[in-house]
C-alpha cells in the first residue's frame, strides 16, 4: 500500500505485491468542449480510485477541502457508484505526488467537473468487481447484488464475497472515459442524502491540521521584509543589527529579505530590527477616485449584441440610465496564507494552504530551478479560500528560503500581510441604459461593466435589443506599464464579477418594474420564458410568502434572480431601514436554488446559507480603503466582516431537478445578496442605493436624494 | 533569566520556561504543540485563538504566559473526554456548524464559557457572546442553532 501511496502510476501499481484494482478516468476533450467557457477548465481532468487488497477504497483528487465540503460530497459520489459505505473511503486530496493533475479548486467546478469523472471511476470499479465475483461464485453477473462492499448472489444470501477478497492478488488497472454507466437519481442510496461532514469530527476536536500546524524537526519560522505600499522600491537596507540577534539567520536574495528563527515570535521581533528605506510612488488613485479611474482606463469591448439597439432606444417610451459602483473587497479567510518547505536530496516538499496545488508546484519548481517532478505540494485542510488562495506567494517564499537556508522553513502571513498581498475582488463600475416600451416590456438594454469581468452579465430575461460591453476584467500584470487598471492585484473572489453584475442587473430590473408600476416578481416573470428560472422564482415566492405589490410598498421586501455555476437562484429578503441612522437590518432571507441533482442536501444548504451570509459583508460593510498602492485596512479592527448579529434567519430551498447532473453550489447564492437587499431597501424607502457597500451614510444620502427628487421644484 | 511558569493545560500540570510576557498563543502552539488554538489576527479581533483560562474565554494572542500562572487552561484538545465528545462538539457536527473549521475551536470554547456561566442562555445572549468571533464561511446561523440546542437541553453541561 505504501508504494501506491507514494506514487500511483500504472507501472508502480502493477508491481504491487498485495494487488488491488485501480481505475483511472480520462474525460474526452469532446465532453469538455460541450461545456460553456471551456477555456476556463482543465483539459486533462482525471481521477484515480483504488480498491486495496484490504477492501479499503482510496480516492485521489487534486481538489482540496477548504470548508466547501467536497471531501464529503466526493466520498458520497464514490460510495454511491461503488456500493460501499462512505466510512470505508479514504480521501487523499491535493497531494501532487499522489493525486492526478488538477488545475485547482475554484469556480464551483468540483462537483460539476470532477464529480462525473469520479462517479465513472467508481461505476467502472463496481463493474470489474461484479465480473470477478461472477467468476468466483460461478453465477452470471446479472444475478449479483453489490452492497456495502459485499457482492451477494440474489436469492442465495449465504453466497457472498467481499470487495477486499475480490481485489486481493489482482493487478487490475483500468482506464475509462465518460462511457461508464452512472446510477440514475431514482436509484440513489448515498447521494441525495444529508450526511454529516466526514471532516467535522477532526475539526471540532482540534485534530484537524492546517498548514501552519505542521511541525518538522529543526523548523525555522520566517519573517519577511515587506514594502509599505505596492509599487514601492527598496532604497536602502541594513540587516546587520537583526543578524546579530541570537538564533537569527538573515536570508537575502534579490528582493527577498527574511529573518529566520526557531521561534516565530522571535523572528517577528528580529524583523523589526531590519532597517529599510523605501521609495513610494505618488498615489494616483484611492478609495474615492477609483471609479473615475476605472471608467477612464478600462476600455470596454463588446461581447454580446442582439437586435436593433438604436431603433429600440428611439422607440422606447421610458428611458433609465444608472451607474452602479463597488470598491475592492478582501477574501479575508480566517486562516492566513501559510506554507512549510523542506529540501531533501534535491527535492522539495511544500505544505501549503492553497486552492491550486498543481499550479503551485509548477510555480515553486520555476522559482527554485527544479523540475516539477522534484516538487511535492501537500495540501492540509485549508481554513477558507473563497478564490483567494490561488496565487501562493507564501509557498514560493517558503521554498526559496528552504533552498537558500538549507533548513525547513515556515512562512505564515500575519493578518497585515494577508490584507497586503490579497488579490482583491476588484472595484467596478457598471453603467446601464435601458428602456421600456409602450407595452410595459423592456425594449432595450445597453450594459457596460468596467473592472469586474463579465460573469453575471448574461441575461435570462427576454429583451429584444441588447448590448453587453466589458472593460478590463481581472487584468493585473505588474510587468505591464501604466495605465494599470487596478493599483494592486485583483483576482477571483467567490463568484468573480457576478456579485457586482447581478447587483447592477437586478437593481435595474427592479427600477424598471417600479417605473412600470409592476410587482417586481411579476415584472421578472413577464420577461422570463426559461422554465428553470420561472420555477425557481416561483419556489422562492411560495416559501417566502410573496404578496404581489408594486414597489416601493413600504414593506421592505425584495427579490433577485441569478444563474451562476450552472445553478439557478432566486432570493427574497425582508429588511428594515432605520431612517435616522441609515442602518439596514436584514430580517430574513429565503433562497431557492435549482442545482440539478443534489449530492448532499444539507451540505448544499450550508453553502447557500454561507454564500448569503458572507455576501452580507460586500453588501453592507466591506470596502477596502487604500491610497495608491498603500493598503490602509490591515486587520479586522477597521475592516469589518459579517458578524452574528447581522445574520437574519435564512431559509434555503432546494428546487428538485433530477433531470440534470449536479451543478455548482459554493457560489450561486452569494451573487444575489447585494441585489436582493438593494431591492428590499428600495421597497422600504423608495431610495435606490447605487454603490456597494450600502453603508448607513450611503443609505441616508440615497433617501435624501429621493426626497429631493420628489419635492416640488 | 526566564523564570519557569507552572499551570495546568487540559488538566495536566505543565511548566514552561519562557519570557512571562510571551503570548499564550505562542506557548500553546510552540512549546506545547497544541495547535488547535489558531492565529487569525494577532490583536484579539477574530476569536480564532480563544482558549479557556479558569473557565473563562480568553484571547490567547493577547494573554501572556505570566497571566496563566497557577491557573487551568483548556484548549480545544481538552474539550472531549477521551473519545466522548462534549455536547457542544457533537452539536456542531449535527447542526452542520463546521465548514472550513478554522474558527471552530474558538467558537466552541467561547460557547463553553457561556454555558458554564449560564445554563440556559437565550439566543440573543448567545449572539452577543459570539459577536466578537469571526467566521468567513458564513456558518453563523448553524453555529447559533448548535449552541442554542445545547443550551436548551435540560441539566447542566459538563
Amino acid at each position: 500500500m505504501s508504494a501506491v501511496r507514494d506514487e500511483l502510476s500504472r507501472r508502480r501499481f502493477l508491481q504491487l505485491a498485495g494487488g488491488g484494482i485501480a481505475v483511472l478516468v480520462t474525460l474526452e476533450a469532446g465532453w469538455l468542449a460541450a461545456q460553456e467557457h471551456r477555456s476556463a477548465y482543465p483539459t486533462d481532468f482525471n481521477a484515480y480510485l483504488l480498491i486495496g487488497a484490504d477492501g479499503w477504497v482510496t480516492v485521489y483528487s487534486g481538489k482540496i477541502e477548504m470548508g466547501q465540503g467536497v471531501m464529503t460530497s466526493l466520498a458520497q459520489m464514490a460510495a454511491e457508484e461503488l456500493a460501499v459505505d462512505v466510512a470505508s473511503i479514504d480521501m487523499v486530496l491535493g497531494d501532487t505526488d499522489r493525486c492526478p493533475t488538477d488545475m485547482g479548486t475554484f469556480g464551483s467546478l468540483t462537483t460539476r467537473m470532477f464529480g462525473p469523472a469520479l462517479r465513472a471511476a467508481a461505476a467502472d470499479a463496481r463493474s470489474v468487481l461484479l465480473e470477478l465475483a461472477a467468476e468466483r461464485l460461478g453465477v452470471p453477473k446479472e444475478r449479483l447484488i453489490a452492497s456495502r462492499g459485499v457482492v451477494t448472489v440474489s436469492g442465495a444470501e449465504s453466497r457472498h464475497v467481499s470487495y477486499g477478497e475480490l481485489s486481493r492478488g489482482q493487478h487490475i488497472v483500468r482506464t475509462v472515459g465518460e462511457a461508464a454507466v452512472l446510477k440514475a437519481a431514482k436509484d440513489f442510496e448515498v447521494m441525495g442524502r444529508s450526511l454529516a461532514r466526514v471532516d467535522a469530527r477532526d475539526k471540532v476536536t482540534g485534530a484537524a491540521k492546517y498548514t501552519a500546524d505542521v511541525r518538522l524537526p529543526g523548523l525555522e519560522y520566517a519573517a519577511i521584509l515587506r514594502p509599505p505600499a505596492h509599487g514601492a522600491t527598496l532604497k536602502r537596507l541594513d540587516a546587520s543589527s537583526a543578524a546579530r540577534l541570537p538564533g537569527v539567520t538573515v536570508v537575502q536574495r534579490d528582493e527577498l529579505v527574511a529573518v529566520l528563527h526557531a521561534d516565530a515570535a522571535a523572528a517577528a521581533t528580529a524583523l523589526e530590527r531590519v532597517d529599510a528605506e523605501w521609495t513610494v510612488p505618488e498615489p494616483a488613485v484611492d478609495t474615492e477616485r477609483i471609479a473615475d479611474h476605472l471608467q477612464a482606463v478600462a476600455q470596454p469591448k463588446e461581447s454580446t449584441r442582439r437586435g436593433d439597439l438604436d431603433g429600440a432606444r428611439s422607440r422606447a417610451t421610458r428611458l433609465f440610465e444608472s451607474t452602479y459602483r463597488k470598491g475592492y473587497v478582501a477574501h479575508a479567510p480566517i486562516e492566513t496564507h501559510a506554507a512549510l518547505a523542506q529540501m531533501s536530496n534535491g527535492r522539495v516538499t511544500v505544505w501549503a494552504s492553497t486552492q491550486t496545488p498543481f499550479p503551485t508546484r509548477d510555480r515553486v519548481a520555476k522559482a527554485l530551478g527544479l523540475d516539477p517532478k522534484d516538487v511535492r505540494v501537500i495540501t492540509p485542510y485549508v481554513g477558507g479560500g473563497f478564490g483567494g488562495k490561488s496565487a501562493d506567494r507564501q509557498a514560493v517564499e517558503a521554498a526559496r528560503l528552504a533552498q537558500l537556508s538549507r533548513k525547513p522553513v515556515q512562512v505564515a502571513f500575519s493578518r497585515a500581510e494577508e490584507f497586503f498581498f490579497d488579490a482583491f475582488d476588484p472595484a467596478a463600475v457598471v453603467t446601464i441604459a435601458s428602456g421600456l416600451g409602450p407595452d410595459g416590456r423592456i425594449a432595450f438594454w445597453d450594459y457596460c461593466v468596467y473592472g469586474a469581468g463579465e460573469r453575471g452579465t448574461a441575461h435570462v430575461y427576454e429583451i429584444p435589443a441588447l448590448r453587453i460591453r466589458s472593460g478590463a476584467a481581472m487584468s493585473y500584470d505588474p510587468s505591464v506599464p501604466a495605465p494599470r487598471v487596478h493599483p494592486f492585484a485583483v483576482g477571483p473572489w467567490r463568484a468573480p464579477g457576478a456579485n457586482m453584475n447581478v447587483y447592477a442587473v437586478e437593481s435595474q430590473m427592479d427600477l424598471m418594474a417600479a417605473a412600470a408600476g409592476a410587482d417586481p416578481v411579476e415584472f421578472r416573470l413577464r420577461h422570463l420564458t426559461d422554465q428553470r428560472m420561472r420555477s425557481t422564482l416561483q419556489s422562492a415566492a411560495a416559501a417566502f410568502g410573496w404578496r404581489p405589490a408594486p414597489g416601493p410598498s413600504g414593506r421592505g421586501v425584495g427579490v433577485a434572480c441569478s444563474i451562476d455555476a450552472g445553478s439557478y437562484v432566486a432570493t427574497m429578503a425582508e429588511v428594515a431601514v432605520d431612517a435616522q441612522s441609515g442602518e439596514i437590518l436584514v430580517r430574513r432571507i429565503v433562497c431557492a436554488q435549482d442545482m440539478g441533482v443534489v449530492v448532499n442536501p444539507d451540505g448544499a444548504k450550508m453553502q447557500i446559507e454561507g454564500g448569503l451570509t458572507m455576501g452580507l459583508g460586500y453588501t453592507l460593510a466591506e470596502e477596502l480603503r487604500f491610497r495608491g498602492g498603500e493598503i490602509l485596512d490591515r486587520n479586522f479592527d477597521t475592516y469589518h466582516l459579517p458578524r452574528f448579529s447581522w445574520v437574519p434567519h435564512i431559509e434555503a430551498v432546494l428546487v428538485a431537478n433530477d433531470t440534470i447532473p449536479p451543478q455548482g453550489g459554493g457560489e450561486p447564492s452569494i451573487t444575489t445578496t447585494a441585489a436582493v437587499i438593494a431591492s428590499a431597501v428600495h421597497d422600504a424607502t423608495g431610495a435606490r442605493v447605487l454603490r456597494l457597500p450600502m453603508t448607513p451614510e450611503r443609505v441616508l444620502a440615497a433617501i435624501a436624494a429621493q426626497r429631493a427628487k420628489r419635492a416640488p421644484a | 533569566m526566564n523564570a519557569p511558569v507552572s499551570f495546568r493545560v487540559n488538566g495536566r500540570p505543565t511548566t514552561v520556561s519562557a519570557d512571562a510576557g510571551r503570548p499564550l498563543l505562542s506557548v500553546l502552539r510552540g512549546e506545547l504543540g497544541l495547535t488547535g488554538a489558531k492565529y487569525g489576527c494577532g490583536i484579539g479581533a477574530c476569536g480564532a485563538c480563544t482558549v479557556l483560562v479558569a473557565g473563562k474565554a480568553v484571547r490567547a494572542c493577547r494573554a501572556t504566559l505570566g497571566s496563566v500562572a497557577g491557573k487551568d487552561v483548556t484548549t480545544i484538545e481538552g474539550l472531549a473526554t477521551g473519545a466522548r465528545l462534549h455536547p457542544l462538539q457533537q452539536a456542531f457536527i449535527d447542526y452542520g456548524a463546521v465548514q472550513c473549521g478554522y474558527c471552530t475551536p474558538g467558537m466552541l470554547l467561547a460557547a463553553h464559557a457561556l454555558l458554564h456561566e449560564q445554563t440556559h442562555p437565550s439566543r440573543a445572549t448567545i449572539v452577543a457572546t459570539l459577536e466578537p468571533h469571526l467566521c468567513r464561511c458564513g456558518a453563523h446561523q448553524r453555529i447559533l442553532d448548535a449552541v442554542e440546542a445545547v443550551a436548551r437541553t435540560a441539566g447542566d453541561v459538563p
